[in-house]
Protein backbone atom coordinates (compact mmCIF):
# COMPACT_ATOMS: atom_id res chain seq x y z
CA UNK A 1 0.00 0.00 0.00
CA UNK A 2 2.92 2.29 1.38
CA UNK A 3 4.51 2.37 -2.78
CA UNK A 4 1.24 4.36 -3.91
CA UNK A 5 1.65 6.67 -0.91
CA UNK A 6 3.55 9.90 -1.65
CA UNK A 7 6.07 10.95 1.65
CA UNK A 8 3.37 13.85 2.50
CA UNK A 9 0.71 11.33 2.80
CA UNK A 10 2.62 8.71 4.41
CA UNK A 11 3.47 11.42 7.07
CA UNK A 12 -0.03 12.48 7.10
CA UNK A 13 -1.71 8.91 7.74
CA UNK A 14 1.67 8.20 10.49
CA UNK A 15 0.19 11.91 12.51
CA UNK A 16 -2.80 10.18 12.35
CA UNK A 17 -2.88 8.25 15.94
CA UNK A 18 -0.54 11.07 17.62
CA UNK A 19 -3.34 13.40 16.53
CA UNK A 20 -5.46 11.48 18.52
CA UNK A 21 -3.31 10.83 21.46
CA UNK A 22 -3.09 14.21 21.36
CA UNK A 23 -6.41 14.17 23.18
CA UNK A 24 -5.24 11.74 25.75
CA UNK A 25 -1.91 13.67 27.17
CA UNK A 26 -2.59 17.23 26.44
CA UNK A 27 -4.37 19.56 28.08
CA UNK A 28 -8.39 20.17 27.02
CA UNK A 29 -7.53 23.63 26.21
CA UNK A 30 -5.20 23.00 23.31
CA UNK A 31 -6.79 19.64 22.44
CA UNK A 32 -9.89 21.71 21.83
CA UNK A 33 -8.04 24.36 19.70
CA UNK A 34 -6.16 21.48 17.75
CA UNK A 35 -9.84 20.09 17.23
CA UNK A 36 -11.49 23.52 15.72
CA UNK A 37 -8.37 24.27 13.85
CA UNK A 38 -9.20 20.78 11.77
CA UNK A 39 -12.25 22.41 10.87
CA UNK A 40 -10.95 25.87 10.00
CA UNK A 41 -8.05 24.37 8.86
CA UNK A 42 -10.10 22.62 6.21
CA UNK A 43 -11.43 25.61 5.11
CA UNK A 44 -7.65 27.22 4.32
CA UNK A 45 -7.34 23.71 2.47
CA UNK A 46 -9.79 25.11 0.33
CA UNK A 47 -8.18 28.17 -0.25
CA UNK A 48 -4.96 27.07 -0.54
CA UNK A 49 -6.18 25.26 -3.62
CA UNK A 50 -7.74 27.75 -4.70
CA UNK A 51 -4.33 30.07 -4.59
CA UNK A 52 -2.35 26.85 -6.60
CA UNK A 53 -4.54 28.28 -9.81
CA UNK A 54 -3.95 31.81 -8.78
CA UNK A 55 -7.27 32.59 -7.77
CA UNK A 56 -8.08 34.10 -4.26
CA UNK A 57 -11.24 33.78 -2.43
CA UNK A 58 -12.16 36.03 -0.45
CA UNK A 59 -15.58 34.50 0.49
CA UNK A 60 -14.71 30.74 1.30
CA UNK A 61 -16.55 31.30 4.68
CA UNK A 62 -19.20 30.75 2.24
CA UNK A 63 -19.04 27.03 2.19
CA UNK A 64 -17.76 27.18 5.93
CA UNK A 65 -20.96 28.31 6.66
CA UNK A 66 -22.69 25.87 4.32
CA UNK A 67 -21.84 23.24 6.01
CA UNK A 68 -22.18 23.99 9.30
CA UNK A 69 -26.15 25.10 8.50
CA UNK A 70 -26.65 22.14 6.38
CA UNK A 71 -26.15 20.46 9.58
CA UNK A 72 -28.10 22.50 11.81
CA UNK A 73 -30.84 22.63 9.18
CA UNK A 74 -30.99 19.02 9.28
CA UNK A 75 -30.36 18.61 13.03
CA UNK A 76 -33.37 21.74 13.80
CA UNK A 77 -35.73 20.99 11.85
CA UNK A 78 -35.62 16.80 10.98
CA UNK A 79 -34.57 15.62 14.03
CA UNK A 80 -30.80 14.15 12.50
CA UNK A 81 -27.93 13.96 15.24
CA UNK A 82 -26.04 11.04 12.87
CA UNK A 83 -22.35 12.25 12.58
CA UNK A 84 -22.28 11.01 8.77
CA UNK A 85 -25.57 11.99 7.73
CA UNK A 86 -24.48 15.54 9.33
CA UNK A 87 -21.55 15.81 7.57
CA UNK A 88 -23.06 14.07 4.20
CA UNK A 89 -25.41 16.99 4.43
CA UNK A 90 -22.87 19.42 4.12
CA UNK A 91 -21.58 17.80 1.54
CA UNK A 92 -24.75 17.57 -0.76
CA UNK A 93 -24.81 21.41 -0.08
CA UNK A 94 -21.66 22.53 -1.05
CA UNK A 95 -22.09 20.54 -3.76
CA UNK A 96 -25.09 21.27 -5.15
CA UNK A 97 -24.14 25.38 -4.99
CA UNK A 98 -20.63 25.14 -5.39
CA UNK A 99 -21.58 23.40 -8.92
CA UNK A 100 -24.27 25.79 -9.79
CA UNK A 101 -21.70 29.35 -9.02
CA UNK A 102 -18.70 27.92 -10.65
CA UNK A 103 -20.50 27.84 -13.95
CA UNK A 104 -20.30 32.11 -12.83
CA UNK A 105 -17.01 31.87 -10.74
CA UNK A 106 -14.88 29.74 -13.60
CA UNK A 107 -14.94 32.82 -16.10
CA UNK A 108 -13.50 35.34 -13.63
CA UNK A 109 -9.61 35.63 -12.70
CA UNK A 110 -7.27 37.91 -10.07
CA UNK A 111 -9.66 40.73 -8.21
CA UNK A 112 -12.85 39.73 -10.19
CA UNK A 113 -12.62 36.08 -8.82
CA UNK A 114 -11.45 37.40 -5.28
CA UNK A 115 -14.71 40.25 -5.50
CA UNK A 116 -16.82 37.83 -6.82
CA UNK A 117 -16.31 34.89 -4.37
CA UNK A 118 -16.80 37.71 -1.40
CA UNK A 119 -20.14 39.20 -2.84
CA UNK A 120 -21.55 35.70 -3.00
CA UNK A 121 -20.56 35.10 0.37
CA UNK A 122 -22.05 38.06 2.12
CA UNK A 123 -25.24 37.41 -0.08
CA UNK A 124 -25.45 34.49 2.10
CA UNK A 125 -24.74 36.66 5.30
CA UNK A 126 -27.31 38.76 4.85
CA UNK A 127 -29.90 36.40 4.13
CA UNK A 128 -28.46 34.53 7.29
CA UNK A 129 -28.33 37.61 9.35
CA UNK A 130 -31.88 38.78 8.72
CA UNK A 131 -33.79 35.48 9.16
CA UNK A 132 -35.33 34.71 12.22
CA UNK A 133 -35.79 31.13 12.09
CA UNK A 134 -32.56 30.80 12.34
CA UNK A 135 -31.69 32.58 15.21
CA UNK A 136 -30.75 36.22 12.95
CA UNK A 137 -27.35 36.91 13.74
CA UNK A 138 -27.50 35.10 16.79
CA UNK A 139 -27.65 31.80 15.22
CA UNK A 140 -28.38 28.45 16.50
CA UNK A 141 -27.79 25.65 18.85
CA UNK A 142 -26.39 21.82 17.29
CA UNK A 143 -27.36 18.82 19.65
CA UNK A 144 -24.06 16.61 20.72
CA UNK A 145 -24.16 13.59 17.86
CA UNK A 146 -24.82 10.22 17.65
CA UNK A 147 -22.93 7.43 16.00
CA UNK A 148 -24.87 5.10 13.51
CA UNK A 149 -27.51 4.98 16.44
CA UNK A 150 -24.51 5.12 18.96
CA UNK A 151 -25.29 8.43 21.26
CA UNK A 152 -22.17 8.64 23.62
CA UNK A 153 -22.15 11.57 26.23
CA UNK A 154 -19.81 13.72 28.34
CA UNK A 155 -16.19 12.69 27.57
CA UNK A 156 -16.57 9.84 25.61
CA UNK A 157 -18.87 11.88 23.20
CA UNK A 158 -16.06 14.54 23.40
CA UNK A 159 -13.11 11.80 22.25
CA UNK A 160 -15.10 10.16 19.79
CA UNK A 161 -16.09 13.87 17.92
CA UNK A 162 -12.22 14.43 18.28
CA UNK A 163 -10.84 11.44 16.48
CA UNK A 164 -13.23 11.44 14.16
CA UNK A 165 -12.72 14.75 13.08
CA UNK A 166 -8.89 13.51 12.92
CA UNK A 167 -9.92 11.09 10.82
CA UNK A 168 -12.18 12.94 8.10
CA UNK A 169 -9.28 15.95 8.51
CA UNK A 170 -6.22 13.85 7.62
CA UNK A 171 -8.12 12.10 4.87
CA UNK A 172 -9.80 15.21 3.22
CA UNK A 173 -5.88 15.68 3.23
CA UNK A 174 -4.75 13.27 1.59
CA UNK A 175 -7.36 13.43 -1.16
CA UNK A 176 -6.65 16.92 -1.85
CA UNK A 177 -2.64 16.11 -1.97
CA UNK A 178 -3.55 13.49 -4.48
CA UNK A 179 -5.45 16.29 -6.43
CA UNK A 180 -2.77 18.77 -6.73
CA UNK A 181 -0.14 15.68 -7.61
CA UNK A 182 -2.67 14.70 -10.30
CA UNK A 183 -3.17 16.02 -13.83
CA UNK A 184 -6.18 18.53 -13.20
CA UNK A 185 -3.55 19.99 -10.08
CA UNK A 186 -1.13 20.50 -12.12
CA UNK A 187 -3.52 22.16 -14.97
CA UNK A 188 -3.97 24.44 -11.87
CA UNK A 189 -0.22 25.01 -11.60
CA UNK A 190 0.02 26.20 -15.13
CA UNK A 191 -3.56 27.99 -15.03
CA UNK A 192 -1.93 30.66 -12.70
CA UNK A 193 1.18 30.66 -14.87
CA UNK A 194 -0.12 31.01 -18.30
CA UNK A 195 -3.66 30.48 -19.05
CA UNK A 196 -3.68 30.65 -23.00
CA UNK A 197 -0.85 28.08 -23.43
CA UNK A 198 -3.20 26.09 -21.28
CA UNK A 199 -5.73 26.13 -23.70
CA UNK A 200 -3.46 25.84 -26.75
CA UNK A 201 -1.73 22.96 -24.73
CA UNK A 202 -5.17 21.12 -25.39
CA UNK A 203 -7.36 21.37 -21.95
CA UNK A 204 -9.87 23.77 -20.83
CA UNK A 205 -8.59 26.20 -17.89
CA UNK A 206 -12.15 27.06 -17.43
CA UNK A 207 -12.75 23.79 -16.45
CA UNK A 208 -10.15 22.80 -13.91
CA UNK A 209 -11.07 26.30 -12.12
CA UNK A 210 -14.45 24.71 -11.80
CA UNK A 211 -13.42 21.53 -10.27
CA UNK A 212 -10.76 23.26 -8.14
CA UNK A 213 -14.01 25.78 -7.07
CA UNK A 214 -16.17 22.53 -6.17
CA UNK A 215 -13.55 20.48 -4.39
CA UNK A 216 -12.58 23.35 -2.54
CA UNK A 217 -16.40 24.04 -1.33
CA UNK A 218 -16.46 20.29 -0.26
CA UNK A 219 -14.16 20.58 2.22
CA UNK A 220 -14.94 23.76 2.77
CA UNK A 221 -18.26 22.78 3.74
CA UNK A 222 -16.69 19.36 5.46
CA UNK A 223 -14.39 21.69 7.84
CA UNK A 224 -17.33 23.49 8.54
CA UNK A 225 -19.57 20.61 9.89
CA UNK A 226 -16.17 19.55 11.68
CA UNK A 227 -16.32 23.06 13.23
CA UNK A 228 -19.83 23.11 14.41
CA UNK A 229 -20.23 20.20 15.78
CA UNK A 230 -17.84 19.96 18.75
CA UNK A 231 -18.82 24.36 19.21
CA UNK A 232 -22.67 23.01 18.90
CA UNK A 233 -23.34 26.40 17.14
CA UNK A 234 -23.68 28.21 14.19
CA UNK A 235 -24.40 31.82 13.57
CA UNK A 236 -23.53 34.05 10.22
CA UNK A 237 -20.42 34.88 11.63
CA UNK A 238 -19.12 31.89 9.42
CA UNK A 239 -19.78 33.57 6.52
CA UNK A 240 -19.03 37.17 7.17
CA UNK A 241 -15.95 38.45 4.88
CA UNK A 242 -13.74 38.48 8.48
CA UNK A 243 -13.83 34.70 8.32
CA UNK A 244 -13.13 34.60 5.27
CA UNK A 245 -10.24 36.79 5.58
CA UNK A 246 -8.78 34.92 8.43
CA UNK A 247 -8.52 31.79 5.90
CA UNK A 248 -6.70 33.89 3.45
CA UNK A 249 -4.39 35.24 6.10
CA UNK A 250 -3.80 31.45 7.03
CA UNK A 251 -3.22 30.02 3.13
CA UNK A 252 -0.61 33.38 2.84
CA UNK A 253 0.82 33.07 6.42
CA UNK A 254 1.76 28.87 5.66
CA UNK A 255 2.27 29.13 2.09
CA UNK A 256 0.96 26.87 -0.36
CA UNK A 257 3.71 24.88 -0.94
CA UNK A 258 2.49 22.01 0.85
CA UNK A 259 -1.36 20.40 2.15
CA UNK A 260 0.03 20.09 5.35
CA UNK A 261 0.55 24.01 5.70
CA UNK A 262 -2.66 25.34 6.13
CA UNK A 263 -3.47 22.89 9.09
CA UNK A 264 -0.49 23.77 11.04
CA UNK A 265 -0.76 27.62 9.93
CA UNK A 266 -4.14 27.63 11.44
CA UNK A 267 -3.30 25.83 14.30
CA UNK A 268 -0.35 28.41 14.83
CA UNK A 269 -2.72 31.23 14.15
CA UNK A 270 -4.87 29.90 16.53
CA UNK A 271 -2.41 29.45 19.66
CA UNK A 272 -0.89 33.17 18.55
CA UNK A 273 -4.46 34.84 18.69
CA UNK A 274 -4.91 33.70 22.39
CA UNK A 275 -1.40 34.57 23.39
CA UNK A 276 -1.72 38.56 21.57
CA UNK A 277 -5.30 38.60 23.26
CA UNK A 278 -3.94 37.71 26.85
CA UNK A 279 -0.82 40.19 26.87
CA UNK A 280 -2.56 42.80 24.67
CA UNK A 281 -6.56 42.35 24.78
CA UNK A 282 -7.34 45.88 22.88
CA UNK A 283 -4.47 45.85 20.59
CA UNK A 284 -4.12 42.20 19.78
CA UNK A 285 -5.19 42.68 16.07
CA UNK A 286 -1.57 44.62 15.41
CA UNK A 287 0.37 41.53 16.89
CA UNK A 288 -1.09 39.77 14.12
CA UNK A 289 -0.56 42.34 11.41
CA UNK A 290 2.67 42.32 12.67
CA UNK A 291 3.23 38.44 12.05
CA UNK A 292 1.75 38.92 8.94
CA UNK A 293 3.86 41.74 7.77
CA UNK A 294 6.88 39.85 8.79
CA UNK A 295 5.81 36.83 6.95
CA UNK A 296 5.13 38.80 3.85
CA UNK A 297 8.65 40.27 3.89
CA UNK A 298 11.07 37.50 5.09
CA UNK A 299 8.86 34.69 3.86
CA UNK A 300 7.28 35.36 0.99
CA UNK A 301 6.28 31.82 0.18
CA UNK A 302 5.05 31.33 3.80
CA UNK A 303 6.05 29.29 6.87
CA UNK A 304 6.34 26.18 4.74
CA UNK A 305 9.20 27.30 2.57
CA UNK A 306 11.50 27.04 6.15
CA UNK A 307 11.12 23.41 5.25
CA UNK A 308 10.85 23.40 1.84
CA UNK A 309 13.99 23.91 0.85
CA UNK A 310 15.36 26.70 -1.82
CA UNK A 311 15.24 25.40 -5.62
CA UNK A 312 17.26 25.49 -8.25
CA UNK A 313 17.84 28.87 -9.78
CA UNK A 314 20.14 27.78 -11.86
CA UNK A 315 20.81 31.54 -13.36
CA UNK A 316 24.21 31.08 -14.73
CA UNK A 317 23.47 27.81 -16.55
CA UNK A 318 22.56 29.99 -20.46
CA UNK A 319 26.02 30.96 -20.82
CA UNK A 320 26.30 28.96 -24.23
CA UNK A 321 22.54 29.15 -25.07
CA UNK A 322 21.29 30.71 -28.01
CA UNK A 323 20.76 34.62 -27.10
CA UNK A 324 18.72 37.14 -27.82
CA UNK A 325 19.65 38.64 -30.88
CA UNK A 326 18.09 42.38 -30.15
CA UNK B 1 1.15 13.27 -49.77
CA UNK B 2 -2.29 13.91 -49.04
CA UNK B 3 -3.94 17.43 -48.09
CA UNK B 4 -4.47 17.37 -44.27
CA UNK B 5 -5.05 21.79 -44.22
CA UNK B 6 -7.45 23.69 -46.75
CA UNK B 7 -8.84 27.60 -46.17
CA UNK B 8 -11.08 28.39 -48.50
CA UNK B 9 -11.87 32.29 -49.45
CA UNK B 10 -11.00 32.64 -45.73
CA UNK B 11 -11.11 36.37 -44.38
CA UNK B 12 -11.02 38.16 -41.45
CA UNK B 13 -11.87 41.91 -40.60
CA UNK B 14 -11.76 44.42 -37.54
CA UNK B 15 -14.20 46.57 -38.34
CA UNK B 16 -13.37 47.83 -41.56
CA UNK B 17 -9.90 46.77 -42.01
CA UNK B 18 -9.55 43.86 -43.67
CA UNK B 19 -6.81 41.24 -41.71
CA UNK B 20 -7.34 38.49 -44.26
CA UNK B 21 -8.59 38.15 -47.70
CA UNK B 22 -9.40 35.21 -49.94
CA UNK B 23 -6.70 33.34 -47.99
CA UNK B 24 -6.53 29.92 -49.98
CA UNK B 25 -3.87 27.93 -49.06
CA UNK B 26 -3.48 23.83 -48.94
CA UNK B 27 -0.64 22.20 -46.52
CA UNK B 28 0.18 18.43 -47.16
CA UNK B 29 1.13 15.83 -44.75
CA UNK B 30 4.85 16.24 -43.83
CA UNK B 31 5.21 19.42 -45.38
CA UNK B 32 7.28 22.15 -44.38
CA UNK B 33 6.23 25.63 -45.51
CA UNK B 34 7.74 28.93 -45.07
CA UNK B 35 5.56 32.15 -44.86
CA UNK B 36 6.54 35.08 -45.60
CA UNK B 37 5.25 38.75 -45.20
CA UNK B 38 5.59 42.44 -44.02
CA UNK B 39 4.06 43.54 -40.36
CA UNK B 40 0.59 43.48 -40.50
CA UNK B 41 0.48 40.93 -43.75
CA UNK B 42 -1.40 38.42 -41.83
CA UNK B 43 0.32 35.59 -41.32
CA UNK B 44 -0.30 35.40 -37.73
CA UNK B 45 -4.02 36.39 -38.10
CA UNK B 46 -4.02 33.37 -40.35
CA UNK B 47 -2.32 31.19 -37.81
CA UNK B 48 -5.38 32.44 -35.00
CA UNK B 49 -7.72 31.87 -37.30
CA UNK B 50 -6.69 28.00 -37.87
CA UNK B 51 -5.47 27.30 -34.61
CA UNK B 52 -9.23 29.03 -33.26
CA UNK B 53 -7.94 32.17 -31.09
CA UNK B 54 -9.89 33.71 -34.00
CA UNK B 55 -13.05 33.33 -35.49
CA UNK B 56 -12.97 34.37 -39.67
CA UNK B 57 -15.52 36.36 -40.61
CA UNK B 58 -15.99 34.42 -43.56
CA UNK B 59 -14.71 31.01 -45.63
CA UNK B 60 -14.03 27.79 -44.69
CA UNK B 61 -10.84 25.70 -42.97
CA UNK B 62 -10.85 22.12 -43.80
CA UNK B 63 -8.97 20.22 -41.60
CA UNK B 64 -9.28 16.38 -42.84
CA UNK B 65 -12.02 16.88 -44.63
CA UNK B 66 -13.86 18.82 -41.80
CA UNK B 67 -14.92 22.50 -41.52
CA UNK B 68 -12.90 23.06 -38.01
CA UNK B 69 -14.39 27.00 -37.90
CA UNK B 70 -15.82 27.74 -34.47
CA UNK B 71 -14.06 24.94 -32.71
CA UNK B 72 -12.27 26.12 -29.23
CA UNK B 73 -8.47 26.59 -29.29
CA UNK B 74 -8.33 23.33 -27.33
CA UNK B 75 -10.42 21.33 -29.49
CA UNK B 76 -8.36 22.17 -32.46
CA UNK B 77 -5.11 21.24 -30.48
CA UNK B 78 -6.80 17.79 -29.74
CA UNK B 79 -7.60 17.13 -33.37
CA UNK B 80 -3.42 17.61 -34.55
CA UNK B 81 -2.79 21.21 -34.80
CA UNK B 82 -0.45 22.79 -32.65
CA UNK B 83 1.66 25.74 -32.33
CA UNK B 84 4.40 28.10 -31.38
CA UNK B 85 4.70 31.47 -30.11
CA UNK B 86 6.41 34.79 -31.51
CA UNK B 87 6.60 35.84 -27.82
CA UNK B 88 7.48 32.36 -26.25
CA UNK B 89 3.90 31.20 -24.13
CA UNK B 90 5.17 29.39 -21.33
CA UNK B 91 5.17 28.87 -17.65
CA UNK B 92 7.74 31.28 -16.81
CA UNK B 93 8.30 30.34 -12.74
CA UNK B 94 8.63 26.69 -13.20
CA UNK B 95 11.68 24.77 -14.78
CA UNK B 96 11.77 23.60 -18.07
CA UNK B 97 11.21 20.18 -17.33
CA UNK B 98 8.22 21.23 -15.36
CA UNK B 99 6.67 22.89 -18.36
CA UNK B 100 7.78 19.74 -20.41
CA UNK B 101 5.50 17.65 -17.46
CA UNK B 102 2.73 19.82 -17.41
CA UNK B 103 2.61 19.87 -21.51
CA UNK B 104 2.79 15.89 -21.20
CA UNK B 105 0.34 15.55 -19.02
CA UNK B 106 -2.27 17.82 -20.72
CA UNK B 107 -1.83 15.78 -24.06
CA UNK B 108 -2.47 12.47 -22.36
CA UNK B 109 -5.73 13.42 -20.72
CA UNK B 110 -8.85 13.26 -22.89
CA UNK B 111 -11.38 14.29 -19.64
CA UNK B 112 -9.82 15.64 -16.07
CA UNK B 113 -8.67 13.19 -14.40
CA UNK B 114 -8.51 14.47 -10.45
CA UNK B 115 -7.08 12.04 -7.99
CA UNK B 116 -4.71 9.93 -10.36
CA UNK B 117 -0.87 10.66 -10.23
CA UNK B 118 -0.04 12.78 -12.73
CA UNK B 119 3.60 12.22 -13.28
CA UNK B 120 5.66 9.11 -12.76
CA UNK B 121 9.28 7.99 -13.86
CA UNK B 122 8.52 7.64 -17.35
CA UNK B 123 7.14 10.84 -18.07
CA UNK B 124 9.87 12.53 -16.56
CA UNK B 125 12.18 10.22 -18.95
CA UNK B 126 9.52 11.02 -21.76
CA UNK B 127 9.96 14.66 -21.40
CA UNK B 128 14.02 14.65 -21.04
CA UNK B 129 14.21 12.66 -23.89
CA UNK B 130 12.10 15.24 -25.84
CA UNK B 131 14.16 18.25 -24.69
CA UNK B 132 16.95 16.39 -25.63
CA UNK B 133 15.80 15.90 -28.88
CA UNK B 134 15.61 19.68 -28.88
CA UNK B 135 19.37 19.70 -28.19
CA UNK B 136 18.47 21.33 -24.61
CA UNK B 137 18.28 18.97 -22.56
CA UNK B 138 21.12 20.77 -20.19
CA UNK B 139 18.55 23.01 -19.00
CA UNK B 140 15.72 20.71 -17.84
CA UNK B 141 16.00 22.46 -14.12
CA UNK B 142 16.28 25.85 -14.61
CA UNK B 143 13.52 27.88 -14.06
CA UNK B 144 12.25 29.48 -17.52
CA UNK B 145 12.40 32.66 -16.40
CA UNK B 146 16.32 32.60 -15.84
CA UNK B 147 16.94 31.47 -19.58
CA UNK B 148 17.94 33.17 -22.64
CA UNK B 149 15.56 33.90 -25.41
CA UNK B 150 16.71 31.13 -27.54
CA UNK B 151 16.30 27.97 -25.30
CA UNK B 152 12.55 29.29 -24.55
CA UNK B 153 11.49 29.51 -27.98
CA UNK B 154 12.71 25.99 -28.22
CA UNK B 155 10.97 24.88 -24.75
CA UNK B 156 8.03 26.82 -26.50
CA UNK B 157 8.25 24.66 -29.79
CA UNK B 158 8.65 21.74 -27.87
CA UNK B 159 5.73 21.89 -25.77
CA UNK B 160 3.63 22.42 -28.81
CA UNK B 161 5.28 18.82 -29.71
CA UNK B 162 4.09 16.89 -27.14
CA UNK B 163 0.76 16.01 -28.54
CA UNK B 164 2.72 15.19 -31.59
CA UNK B 165 0.60 16.40 -34.33
CA UNK B 166 -0.02 16.65 -37.52
CA UNK B 167 0.18 20.04 -38.27
CA UNK B 168 2.39 22.53 -36.43
CA UNK B 169 2.51 25.89 -36.89
CA UNK B 170 5.91 28.15 -35.76
CA UNK B 171 5.71 31.90 -35.69
CA UNK B 172 8.38 33.45 -35.98
CA UNK B 173 10.80 30.80 -34.78
CA UNK B 174 14.34 32.45 -34.76
CA UNK B 175 12.67 35.76 -33.93
CA UNK B 176 14.97 37.02 -30.57
CA UNK B 177 17.76 34.42 -32.06
CA UNK B 178 20.77 36.20 -32.36
CA UNK B 179 21.70 36.38 -36.07
CA UNK B 180 24.72 34.05 -36.43
CA UNK B 181 23.06 31.48 -34.50
CA UNK B 182 19.94 31.68 -36.43
CA UNK B 183 21.05 29.08 -39.11
CA UNK B 184 21.82 25.99 -36.47
CA UNK B 185 19.04 27.20 -34.38
CA UNK B 186 16.72 26.16 -37.65
CA UNK B 187 18.82 23.16 -37.94
CA UNK B 188 18.07 21.96 -34.64
CA UNK B 189 14.73 22.63 -35.20
CA UNK B 190 13.90 21.16 -38.21
CA UNK B 191 15.69 17.81 -37.60
CA UNK B 192 13.77 17.68 -34.42
CA UNK B 193 10.52 17.29 -36.45
CA UNK B 194 11.95 15.43 -39.29
CA UNK B 195 11.65 12.71 -36.79
CA UNK B 196 7.91 12.70 -37.07
CA UNK B 197 5.24 12.99 -39.66
CA UNK B 198 4.61 16.79 -38.60
CA UNK B 199 3.85 19.03 -41.68
CA UNK B 200 5.11 22.65 -40.61
CA UNK B 201 4.48 26.03 -41.47
CA UNK B 202 6.71 28.65 -40.58
CA UNK B 203 6.48 32.19 -40.12
CA UNK B 204 9.50 33.81 -40.93
CA UNK B 205 11.39 37.41 -41.76
CA UNK B 206 14.46 35.75 -42.80
CA UNK B 207 14.73 34.57 -46.24
CA UNK B 208 17.61 32.64 -46.08
CA UNK B 209 16.21 30.93 -43.38
CA UNK B 210 12.94 30.27 -45.33
CA UNK B 211 15.13 29.46 -48.88
CA UNK B 212 17.22 27.21 -46.60
CA UNK B 213 14.17 25.19 -44.76
CA UNK B 214 11.22 25.43 -46.91
CA UNK B 215 11.21 24.22 -50.24
CA UNK B 216 7.62 25.91 -50.72
CA UNK B 217 6.68 29.28 -50.03
CA UNK B 218 3.84 31.45 -48.97
CA UNK B 219 3.74 35.95 -49.34
CA UNK B 220 0.91 37.48 -47.64
CA UNK B 221 0.58 41.18 -48.54
CA UNK B 222 -2.05 42.99 -46.53
CA UNK B 223 -4.05 40.00 -45.92
CA UNK B 224 -3.90 38.41 -49.06
CA UNK B 225 -2.15 35.83 -51.08
CA UNK B 226 0.51 37.49 -53.47
CA UNK B 227 2.14 34.43 -54.09
CA UNK B 228 2.66 30.62 -53.30
CA UNK B 229 4.70 28.01 -54.87
CA UNK B 230 8.22 26.71 -54.79
CA UNK B 231 10.51 28.97 -52.70
CA UNK B 232 13.07 29.92 -55.38
CA UNK B 233 10.05 31.11 -57.71
CA UNK B 234 8.17 33.02 -55.12
CA UNK B 235 10.92 34.85 -54.01
CA UNK B 236 12.35 36.10 -57.06
CA UNK B 237 8.32 37.26 -58.09
CA UNK B 238 8.51 40.81 -59.18
CA UNK B 239 5.25 41.77 -56.79
CA UNK B 240 6.77 39.75 -53.87
CA UNK B 241 10.71 41.85 -53.89
CA UNK B 242 8.75 45.04 -54.46
CA UNK B 243 5.91 44.35 -51.46
CA UNK B 244 7.40 42.23 -49.11
CA UNK B 245 11.84 41.90 -49.45
CA UNK B 246 11.86 45.26 -50.75
CA UNK B 247 9.60 46.88 -48.09
CA UNK B 248 11.85 49.88 -48.26
CA UNK B 249 10.01 50.77 -51.56
CA UNK B 250 6.71 52.29 -52.26
CA UNK B 251 3.50 51.06 -51.46
CA UNK B 252 1.01 52.96 -53.16
CA UNK B 253 -0.83 50.59 -55.51
CA UNK B 254 -2.33 47.13 -54.25
CA UNK B 255 -1.21 44.51 -56.12
CA UNK B 256 -3.31 41.60 -57.85
CA UNK B 257 -2.68 38.04 -56.56
CA UNK B 258 -0.04 36.19 -58.90
CA UNK B 259 -0.23 32.49 -58.31
CA UNK B 260 2.75 30.77 -59.10
CA UNK B 261 2.55 27.04 -59.56
CA UNK B 262 2.55 24.95 -56.15
CA UNK B 263 4.50 22.39 -56.32
CA UNK B 264 4.19 19.45 -53.61
CA UNK B 265 7.09 18.24 -51.82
Amino acid sequence: MTKHLDRTELGLLIALPFLILVAFILPKWIVNYVHVSMGTGLVALGVMIQMRAGLVSFGQGLYFCVGGYAAGLMAKFLGVTDFFVLLASGIVAALILSSLLGFLLRRYREIFYAMLTLAVSMILFGLLSSTEELGSTDGFNLPTPSYLGWHPEGETSRLTLYTLTCCVAIGCAIVLNRFLKGPTGYVNEAIRENELRVEYLGTSARQAVHITYVLAATVSAIGGVLWALPLGHVDPEMTNWTTSGQFVFVSILSGTGNIVAPMIGTFILEIVRVYAVEISPNTWQMILGTMMLLTIIFLPKGLWSLFGGKKKSGKSAGADAPTAGE
Amino acid sequence: MTTILETRNLEMKFGAVYAARDVNISIASGEVLGVIGSNGAGKTTFVNMVTGYLTPTSGEIIYRGKNIIGKATRDITQLGICRSFQIPQLFPELSVIENMLIALTISKQDKPVLFKRAIDSALVDEARALLARFDIGQYADQEIQTLPQGVRKLVDIAMATVAEPDLLFLDEPTSGVSADEKMDFMRTLIAALKTTETAVLFIEHDMEIVEAFSPRCVAFYEGTILADGPTAEVLENEKVREFVIGSEMHRTARPETQEVEATPC
